[in-house]
Protein backbone atom coordinates (compact mmCIF):
# COMPACT_ATOMS: atom_id res chain seq x y z
CA UNK A 1 0.00 0.00 0.00
CA UNK A 2 1.38 3.24 -0.99
CA UNK A 3 0.81 6.92 0.77
CA UNK A 4 -2.00 5.19 2.11
CA UNK A 5 -3.26 9.22 3.69
CA UNK A 6 -3.09 10.72 -0.15
CA UNK A 7 -4.87 8.28 -2.13
CA UNK A 8 -7.59 7.49 0.45
CA UNK A 9 -8.10 11.29 0.13
CA UNK A 10 -8.17 11.00 -3.57
CA UNK A 11 -10.45 7.66 -3.29
CA UNK A 12 -12.91 9.81 -1.09
CA UNK A 13 -13.54 12.68 -3.21
CA UNK A 14 -13.90 10.54 -6.41
CA UNK A 15 -16.59 8.03 -3.93
CA UNK A 16 -18.17 11.25 -3.07
CA UNK A 17 -18.77 12.36 -6.75
CA UNK A 18 -20.18 9.59 -7.34
CA UNK A 19 -22.97 9.36 -4.49
CA UNK A 20 -25.65 10.90 -6.94
CA UNK A 21 -24.98 8.29 -9.46
CA UNK A 22 -25.06 5.41 -6.73
CA UNK A 23 -28.43 6.70 -5.42
CA UNK A 24 -29.99 7.05 -9.05
CA UNK A 25 -28.45 3.59 -10.24
CA UNK A 26 -29.94 2.23 -6.74
CA UNK A 27 -33.40 3.70 -7.43
CA UNK A 28 -34.05 3.05 -11.24
CA UNK A 29 -32.90 -0.84 -10.05
CA UNK A 30 -35.24 -1.40 -6.87
CA UNK A 31 -38.04 1.81 -7.69
CA UNK A 32 -38.12 2.52 -3.75
CA UNK A 33 -36.87 5.86 -2.43
CA UNK A 34 -35.99 4.50 0.88
CA UNK A 35 -34.57 1.39 0.30
CA UNK A 36 -32.65 2.66 -2.37
CA UNK A 37 -31.13 4.77 -0.28
CA UNK A 38 -30.48 2.16 1.74
CA UNK A 39 -28.62 0.40 -0.88
CA UNK A 40 -26.69 3.21 -2.36
CA UNK A 41 -25.21 3.78 1.24
CA UNK A 42 -24.47 0.14 1.69
CA UNK A 43 -22.58 -0.23 -1.31
CA UNK A 44 -21.10 3.36 -0.32
CA UNK A 45 -19.70 2.28 2.89
CA UNK A 46 -18.41 -1.11 1.30
CA UNK A 47 -16.76 0.77 -1.32
CA UNK A 48 -14.99 2.44 0.81
CA UNK A 49 -14.05 -0.53 3.08
CA UNK A 50 -12.83 -2.10 -0.15
CA UNK A 51 -10.64 1.16 -1.08
CA UNK A 52 -7.56 -0.98 -1.42
CA UNK A 53 -8.62 -3.45 -3.87
CA UNK A 54 -9.67 -0.89 -6.06
CA UNK A 55 -7.16 -0.17 -9.19
CA UNK A 56 -6.83 3.33 -9.46
CA UNK A 57 -6.84 3.31 -13.43
CA UNK A 58 -10.44 1.26 -13.77
CA UNK A 59 -13.90 3.19 -14.00
CA UNK A 60 -14.53 3.94 -10.22
CA UNK A 61 -18.45 4.28 -11.57
CA UNK A 62 -18.47 0.57 -12.71
CA UNK A 63 -16.63 -0.46 -9.86
CA UNK A 64 -19.30 1.11 -7.42
CA UNK A 65 -21.79 -0.26 -9.62
CA UNK A 66 -20.92 -3.41 -9.38
CA UNK A 67 -21.09 -3.94 -5.87
CA UNK A 68 -24.14 -1.89 -5.32
CA UNK A 69 -26.09 -4.48 -8.06
CA UNK A 70 -24.15 -7.86 -6.07
CA UNK A 71 -25.86 -6.59 -2.94
CA UNK A 72 -29.19 -6.05 -4.06
CA UNK A 73 -29.35 -9.24 -6.13
CA UNK A 74 -28.09 -11.08 -3.22
CA UNK A 75 -30.21 -9.53 -0.76
CA UNK A 76 -33.22 -10.29 -3.25
CA UNK A 77 -31.85 -13.50 -3.54
CA UNK A 78 -31.94 -14.08 -0.05
CA UNK A 79 -35.34 -12.44 0.63
CA UNK A 80 -38.49 -14.61 0.05
CA UNK A 81 -39.92 -12.05 -2.25
CA UNK A 82 -38.68 -12.61 -5.49
CA UNK A 83 -41.34 -10.87 -7.77
CA UNK A 84 -40.74 -7.71 -9.23
CA UNK A 85 -41.62 -4.59 -7.71
CA UNK A 86 -45.04 -3.73 -6.79
CA UNK A 87 -46.33 -1.09 -9.12
CA UNK A 88 -47.51 1.19 -6.35
CA UNK A 89 -44.00 1.49 -5.19
CA UNK A 90 -43.40 3.53 -8.23
CA UNK A 91 -46.36 5.32 -7.70
CA UNK A 92 -45.17 6.34 -4.31
CA UNK A 93 -42.13 7.94 -5.65
CA UNK A 94 -42.67 10.00 -8.30
CA UNK A 95 -41.41 13.37 -8.11
CA UNK A 96 -43.56 16.42 -9.30
CA UNK A 97 -42.93 18.03 -11.97
CA UNK A 98 -44.77 20.96 -13.72
CA UNK A 99 -45.59 19.13 -16.93
CA UNK A 100 -48.98 16.59 -15.75
CA UNK A 101 -48.32 14.97 -19.12
CA UNK A 102 -44.69 14.29 -19.13
CA UNK A 103 -45.36 12.64 -15.15
CA UNK A 104 -47.85 10.12 -16.36
CA UNK A 105 -45.39 9.27 -18.96
CA UNK A 106 -42.51 8.60 -16.62
CA UNK A 107 -45.21 7.06 -14.21
CA UNK A 108 -45.98 4.70 -17.20
CA UNK A 109 -42.69 4.25 -17.79
CA UNK A 110 -41.53 3.48 -14.14
CA UNK A 111 -45.11 0.95 -13.50
CA UNK A 112 -43.10 -0.50 -16.96
CA UNK A 113 -39.67 -1.02 -15.71
CA UNK A 114 -40.87 -2.45 -12.26
CA UNK A 115 -42.25 -4.78 -14.69
CA UNK A 116 -39.43 -6.13 -16.31
CA UNK A 117 -37.22 -9.10 -15.11
CA UNK A 118 -34.53 -7.75 -12.63
CA UNK A 119 -31.83 -8.80 -15.52
CA UNK A 120 -33.27 -6.97 -18.09
CA UNK A 121 -34.06 -4.09 -16.05
CA UNK A 122 -30.22 -3.36 -14.90
CA UNK A 123 -29.09 -3.86 -18.53
CA UNK A 124 -31.66 -1.27 -19.69
CA UNK A 125 -30.68 1.37 -16.66
CA UNK A 126 -26.76 0.80 -16.93
CA UNK A 127 -26.68 1.44 -21.01
CA UNK A 128 -29.44 3.18 -21.29
CA UNK A 129 -29.93 5.81 -18.35
CA UNK A 130 -26.35 4.90 -16.47
CA UNK A 131 -24.28 6.15 -19.82
CA UNK A 132 -22.21 2.84 -19.45
CA UNK A 133 -21.01 1.21 -22.22
CA UNK A 134 -22.58 -2.46 -23.03
CA UNK A 135 -18.71 -3.86 -22.17
CA UNK A 136 -18.77 -1.60 -18.60
CA UNK A 137 -22.76 -2.85 -18.22
CA UNK A 138 -21.23 -6.61 -18.95
CA UNK A 139 -18.71 -6.12 -16.69
CA UNK A 140 -20.86 -5.14 -13.89
CA UNK A 141 -23.49 -8.04 -14.38
CA UNK A 142 -20.52 -10.67 -15.05
CA UNK A 143 -22.30 -11.83 -18.31
CA UNK A 144 -21.30 -11.62 -21.62
CA UNK A 145 -21.28 -8.07 -23.75
CA UNK A 146 -23.89 -10.04 -26.03
CA UNK A 147 -25.58 -11.26 -23.26
CA UNK A 148 -26.08 -7.36 -22.08
CA UNK A 149 -26.86 -6.21 -25.76
CA UNK A 150 -29.88 -8.84 -26.24
CA UNK A 151 -31.05 -8.13 -22.34
CA UNK A 152 -31.36 -4.19 -23.36
CA UNK A 153 -33.18 -5.21 -26.67
CA UNK A 154 -35.74 -7.61 -24.84
CA UNK A 155 -36.33 -4.52 -22.32
CA UNK A 156 -36.91 -2.48 -24.89
CA UNK A 157 -39.49 -4.49 -26.90
CA UNK A 158 -40.98 -5.45 -23.66
CA UNK A 159 -41.47 -1.99 -22.34
CA UNK A 160 -42.91 -0.81 -25.79
CA UNK A 161 -45.51 -3.66 -25.13
CA UNK A 162 -46.17 -2.84 -21.99
CA UNK A 163 -46.65 0.62 -21.95
CA UNK A 164 -48.92 0.03 -25.08
CA UNK A 165 -50.61 -2.42 -23.56
CA UNK A 166 -51.36 -0.04 -20.53
CA UNK A 167 -52.45 2.51 -23.31
CA UNK A 168 -54.89 0.20 -24.15
CA UNK A 169 -56.34 -0.06 -20.81
CA UNK A 170 -56.72 3.38 -20.57
CA UNK A 171 -58.27 4.44 -23.79
CA UNK A 172 -58.01 1.69 -26.37
CA UNK A 173 -56.28 3.49 -28.15
CA UNK A 174 -53.76 0.79 -30.41
CA UNK A 175 -56.65 -0.87 -31.22
CA UNK A 176 -58.57 2.10 -32.60
CA UNK A 177 -55.72 2.61 -34.81
CA UNK A 178 -55.50 -1.40 -36.12
CA UNK A 179 -59.04 -0.91 -37.13
CA UNK A 180 -58.45 2.35 -38.53
CA UNK A 181 -55.66 0.80 -40.57
CA UNK A 182 -58.10 -2.08 -41.50
CA UNK A 183 -60.63 0.25 -42.33
CA UNK A 184 -58.39 1.68 -45.05
CA UNK A 185 -56.58 -0.91 -46.37
CA UNK A 186 -60.32 -2.46 -47.15
CA UNK A 187 -61.25 0.70 -49.02
CA UNK A 188 -58.36 0.75 -50.63
CA UNK A 189 -59.39 -2.64 -51.70
CA UNK A 190 -62.87 -1.75 -52.46
CA UNK A 191 -61.79 1.24 -54.77
CA UNK A 192 -59.37 -1.10 -56.34
CA UNK A 193 -61.77 -3.81 -57.17
CA UNK A 194 -65.05 -0.98 -58.19
CA UNK A 195 -62.21 0.48 -60.66
CA UNK A 196 -60.91 -1.89 -61.76
CA UNK A 197 -59.34 -1.25 -65.56
CA UNK A 198 -58.45 2.33 -66.17
CA UNK B 1 -27.69 -18.37 -24.47
CA UNK B 2 -31.16 -17.70 -26.03
CA UNK B 3 -30.96 -14.84 -28.89
CA UNK B 4 -33.68 -13.71 -29.43
CA UNK B 5 -33.24 -11.17 -31.95
CA UNK B 6 -31.60 -7.75 -31.97
CA UNK B 7 -33.75 -4.74 -31.35
CA UNK B 8 -32.48 -3.28 -34.77
CA UNK B 9 -33.66 -6.12 -36.79
CA UNK B 10 -37.07 -7.95 -35.55
CA UNK B 11 -39.77 -6.01 -34.73
CA UNK B 12 -42.34 -8.39 -35.09
CA UNK B 13 -43.38 -8.56 -31.72
CA UNK B 14 -45.09 -5.11 -31.66
CA UNK B 15 -48.81 -4.70 -31.86
CA UNK B 16 -50.06 -3.33 -35.15
CA UNK B 17 -46.58 -4.28 -37.08
CA UNK B 18 -48.11 -5.97 -39.61
CA UNK B 19 -50.77 -3.22 -40.85
CA UNK B 20 -47.79 -0.31 -40.32
CA UNK B 21 -44.95 -1.41 -42.62
CA UNK B 22 -42.64 1.64 -42.75
CA UNK B 23 -44.69 3.40 -40.69
CA UNK B 24 -44.68 1.31 -37.84
CA UNK B 25 -41.03 0.90 -37.81
CA UNK B 26 -40.69 4.36 -37.83
CA UNK B 27 -43.47 4.67 -34.85
CA UNK B 28 -40.92 2.10 -33.02
CA UNK B 29 -38.28 4.33 -33.57
CA UNK B 30 -39.74 6.75 -32.15
CA UNK B 31 -40.96 5.34 -29.19
CA UNK B 32 -37.63 3.67 -28.21
CA UNK B 33 -36.00 6.86 -28.72
CA UNK B 34 -38.45 8.62 -26.42
CA UNK B 35 -38.28 5.99 -23.96
CA UNK B 36 -34.37 6.34 -23.70
CA UNK B 37 -35.20 9.76 -23.04
CA UNK B 38 -37.37 9.48 -20.17
CA UNK B 39 -34.88 6.59 -19.05
CA UNK B 40 -32.57 9.27 -18.48
CA UNK B 41 -35.37 12.04 -17.02
CA UNK B 42 -35.70 9.59 -14.05
CA UNK B 43 -32.05 8.46 -13.76
CA UNK B 44 -30.84 12.13 -14.00
CA UNK B 45 -34.13 13.15 -11.63
CA UNK B 46 -32.68 11.01 -8.92
CA UNK B 47 -29.06 11.77 -9.82
CA UNK B 48 -29.62 16.04 -9.89
CA UNK B 49 -30.90 15.75 -6.49
CA UNK B 50 -28.84 17.44 -3.39
CA UNK B 51 -26.86 14.45 -1.81
CA UNK B 52 -28.61 14.40 1.39
CA UNK B 53 -26.31 14.51 4.46
CA UNK B 54 -26.52 11.06 5.72
CA UNK B 55 -24.29 9.87 2.60
CA UNK B 56 -21.73 12.33 4.05
CA UNK B 57 -21.70 11.89 7.63
CA UNK B 58 -21.40 8.22 6.65
CA UNK B 59 -18.45 8.52 4.63
CA UNK B 60 -16.82 11.37 7.03
CA UNK B 61 -17.37 8.35 10.20
CA UNK B 62 -16.24 5.57 8.13
CA UNK B 63 -12.97 7.65 7.32
CA UNK B 64 -12.27 9.13 10.85
CA UNK B 65 -12.80 5.13 11.84
CA UNK B 66 -10.01 4.33 9.43
CA UNK B 67 -7.83 6.84 10.15
CA UNK B 68 -7.55 7.65 13.87
CA UNK B 69 -9.19 3.61 15.15
CA UNK B 70 -8.31 4.59 18.62
CA UNK B 71 -11.20 7.69 18.71
CA UNK B 72 -14.17 6.78 18.66
CA UNK B 73 -16.87 9.57 17.05
CA UNK B 74 -20.21 10.08 18.26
Amino acid sequence: MNSPKTGDSAFKAELTALIPHLRAFARSLCGDATLADDLAQDALLKAWKARDRYEPESNMKAWTFTILRNSFFSEKRRSWRRQSLDPEVAEATLVANDDPQANLELLALRNALARLPDDQREALILVGAGGLSYEEAAGISGCAVGTIKSRVSRARKALIVILESDLTGFNSDSEMRATDVFDDLMRQAQELSTNGTP
Amino acid sequence: MIFFGTAESSLGTMPNSKDGGKEDVRNVRLRRRKIGEQLRAIYDEVASEPVPDEFLRLLEEADRNTTNPDETSS
